[in-house]
C-alpha cells in the first residue's frame, strides 16, 4: 500500500522567495507525524501543495498514491486549514451534511452525529456557526475535516484557538484516529503537545527540512543524575548505557545510592538547536 | 461535475440567509413603490391635462409618450438593482473568500474548481433571473394598471435584462479571481457605468447622426454586451411605434435606444463563454 503523504524535492518560490527548497518527507499509513518549524518556514506551504490549494514549481508530492490536487487524492484526505472560516448561517449539522455532499460520502446523519460526539459538540448541532466561540469552530473544523472517512489528514493548527481542555480532547482525538489508522500530518507551534501525540517529527526551517525522526531518536544524552546520600550528583554528558558502571562505582566508593535518572534533550532544545537563528 | 449541483443549493441558501439580501428586497419595495407612484401621478397628470398644442398638432400620442419613458426608466431602475445583486453575490467568490479562509475547506473536497465556479454562477444567475422578472414584471403591471399601457414587446426585453445582468455576474466572477472584494466591485461598477455612458453617447449620436459616437457607441456594445442587450430590450418597448411619437420618444433619454442586431444573442452566449473559459483557467493556476 502506498504512503499516505509522500514528498520529493518539493520546491516552491514566490517570485524572488523560495518558500520550499527542495524538501522530502513520507508519512506513513496510520502514522502520526509532527511538523515543526517557525513562522515562515513553509510549513503551511507544504501542506498546502498537498492539499492541492498551492502549485509546486517543481518536485512530486502524493497523497494516498495519487497525485496531490487531484480528485483522487483529495478524496482520500481531509484538511483543517490555519486561517479558516465557515458560513456563519450554517448550523453545524448543516455544515457537515454540505461536506458530506462535496465529498461525496454516504455516512448521512450517523456519521454526522458521530463525528460531532468525537469533538464535543453533540449538542450544538442545530447551533449556528456565527453563535459558536472559536474553540467550537476550531473543533467543528476537525468534524469537518473527518468527513468522509478519509486515510491521511492534514491538520494545519488545530489547537491554536483552543483552551487546554479543548486540546486535551484533540489530542484524545488524534489517539482515537492513529487506533483508526488514519495517519495525519500534524502541523502545531504546542512542541508539548506534539511530542505527546506524534509518532515522528520533522522540522522545517527556512523551507528545507533540518532534522526528522522519532522524539526518541532526536534526543540526546544529557547526563545522568544520581541521588545519593550526600544530596544530587550530576554525572555530565554520560548516556543511558553508562548508568550501571556509575552506579557500580558510587556503591563500589560506599555511597548509598536511592534513585537515577537519565537525562536526555527536550524537543524544544532539539528544535531549538535545529532552526538555530531562524525563529522569526 | 458533479459538484455543481451541490455548489448551486450551497450558494442559492447563503443567497437567500445573508442578510444583505434582505437588504437588497426592502430596497427594491421601495424602488417599486417609487416607481407606483410616479406611474400614478404621471398618467393622472396625461388624463386630467391637455396635450400641449404642438404635439396635438404633430398627432403624438401623450400616453404612449409617457408609459414609454415610465417603463424605458424603470428598465434601467430594474437593471442597476440586478447588477447591484449580481455584484454582491459574486465579487467575493475566489479571491475574497480564500482571503476570508472561506474558499479553502470547499476547494479541497473533491468536486474541482470549474464545479466550484459553475456552481456559483449558475446561483447568481438563478437568483438574479428571478429577481429581475419579478421587478420587471411588477412595474409591468404598474405601468399597465396606472395608465393602460403596455410596451410593444414584453418577452424579449425582459430576457435581454437578465441576460444583462447574467453577463454582469460573469464579469464579477471572473473579477473576484484576480480581484479583492472591495476592489472588484468598484470594477464591476466602474465598467457598468462605462457601458452606460458609451450607451448614452450612441443615442446622442443617433439625434446628432455623429458617426463617431455611434462606433463608440457600437464597440461597446461589442465589449459589453451588457449594455447592447439593454439597449435592444429598450428599443423593443417601442417597436411597433412610428410617426411623430417615435421622433419625441428618441429625444427622451431611453427613446434612442438601438436594436442589437441578429448576432446580439449568438455574441451574448459566446461572450459568457470565453469569459467563463478565462475565469476558469485564472482560478485553474491561482494558489490559494
Amino acid at each position: 500500500m502506498a504512503a499516505a503523504f509522500t514528498v520529493r524535492g518539493l520546491v516552491k518560490r514566490y517570485g524572488p522567495l523560495t518558500a520550499l527548497g527542495g524538501v522530502d518527507l513520507d508519512v506513513e499509513e496510520g502514522e502520526l507525524v509532527g511538523l515543526l518549524g517557525p513562522n515562515g518556514a513553509g510549513k503551511s506551504t507544504l501542506v498546502k501543495i498537498g492539499c492541492g490549494l498551492v502549485r509546486a514549481s517543481a518536485g512530486e508530492a502524493y497523497v494516498c498514491g495519487a497525485r496531490a490536487g487531484s480528485a483522487e487524492a483529495r478524496a482520500a484526505m481531509g484538511y483543517l486549514a490555519e486561517l479558516f472560516r465557515f458560513p456563519g448561517w450554517t448550523t453545524a449539522d448543516e455544515l457537515l451534511e454540505l461536506h458530506q455532499r462535496l465529498a461525496g460520502s454516504a455516512g448521512g446523519a450517523e456519521e454526522r452525529a458521530e463525528l460531532l460526539e468525537l469533538v464535543g459538540l453533540e449538542d450544538a448541532r442545530r447551533r449556528r456557526v456565527e453563535a459558536m466561540s472559536k474553540g467550537m469552530q476550531q473543533r467543528l473544523g476537525i468534524a469537518q475535516a473527518l468527513v468522509g472517512t478519509p486515510r491521511f489528514l492534514f491538520l494545519d493548527e488545530p489547537t491554536s484557538a483552543l483552551d487546554p481542555g479543548g486540546r486535551r480532547t484533540v489530542r484524545g482525538l488524534l489517539e482515537e484516529l492513529r487506533r483508526r489508522g488514519v495517519a495525519v500530518l500534524l502541523n502545531s507551534h504546542l512542541l508539548s503537545e506534539v511530542e505527546l501525540v506524534c509518532d515522528r517529527v520533522a522540522i522545517l526551517s527556512r523551507g528545507s527540512i533540518v532534522a526528522e525522526g522519532r522524539p526518541s531518536e532526536l534526543a540526546r544524552p544529557h547526563g545522568v543524575e544520581v541521588d545519593v546520600g550526600g544530596g544530587t550528583r550530576l554525572f555530565a554528558g554520560a548516556g543511558r548505557e553508562e548508568a550501571p558502571r556509575i552506579v557500580a562505582g558510587l556503591v563500589a566508593s560506599g555511597e548509598q545510592v536511592y534513585g537515577v535518572r537519565v537525562l536526555e534533550t527536550t524537543l524544544e532544545e532539539i528544535y531549538l538547536e535545529a532552526v538555530g537563528d531562524d525563529t522569526a | 461535475m458533479r459538484g455543481v449541483p451541490v455548489v448551486v443549493g450551497y450558494a442559492l441558501r447563503e443567497s437567500l440567509r445573508r442578510r444583505v439580501f434582505l437588504v437588497v428586497l426592502v430596497l427594491t419595495a421601495a424602488f417599486v413603490a417609487l416607481y407606483w407612484l410616479g406611474a400614478q401621478k404621471a398618467f393622472e397628470a396625461v388624463d386630467e391635462s391637455e396635450p400641449p398644442p404642438a404635439a396635438a398638432l404633430a398627432g403624438i400620442d401623450t400616453r404612449t409618450l409617457t408609459g414609454a419613458t415610465l417603463f424605458g426608466l424603470s428598465m434601467f431602475g430594474t437593471l442597476f438593482l440586478g447588477v447591484v445583486l449580481a455584484a454582491f453575490l459574486t465579487l467575493s467568490v475566489v479571491r475574497g473568500d480564500a482571503e476570508r479562509g472561506l474558499l479553502q475547506p470547499l476547494v479541497v473536497r473533491p468536486i474541482g474548481r470549474a464545479a466550484l465556479l459553475v456552481g456559483r454562477f449558475l446561483a447568481a444567475a438563478a437568483v438574479c433571473t428571478v429577481y429581475v422578472l419579478a421587478v420587471y414584471g411588477a412595474n409591468l403591471a404598474i405601468t399597465w394598471s396606472t395608465g393602460s399601457w403596455r410596451p410593444d414587446r414584453i418577452v424579449e426585453p425582459a430576457l435581454e435584462l437578465t441576460a444583462a445582468v447574467a453577463v454582469i455576474a460573469a464579469l464579477s466572477l471572473l473579477g473576484s479571481v484576480v480581484l479583492s472584494a472591495t476592489a472588484n466591485g468598484i470594477a464591476v461598477f466602474m465598467v457598468f457605468g462605462a457601458g452606460l455612458v458609451a450607451g448614452l453617447l450612441g443615442q446622442i449620436g443617433e439625434v446628432l447622426e455623429s458617426d463617431t459616437l455611434r462606433d463608440v457607441a457600437e464597440v461597446t456594445s461589442w465589449v459589453l454586451p451588457f449594455e447592447a442587450l439593454y439597449q435592444d430590450g429598450l428599443n423593443a418597448i417601442t417597436a411597433d411605434t412610428s410617426g411623430f411619437t417615435e421622433f419625441a420618444l428618441q429625444l427622451g433619454p431611453f427613446g434612442g435606444a438601438q436594436p442589437g442586431g441578429p448576432f446580439l444573442w449568438p455574441w451574448t452566449v459566446a461572450y459568457l463563454l470565453l469569459v467563463g473559459v478565462a475565469a476558469l483557467a485564472a482560478f485553474a493556476r491561482k494558489d490559494l
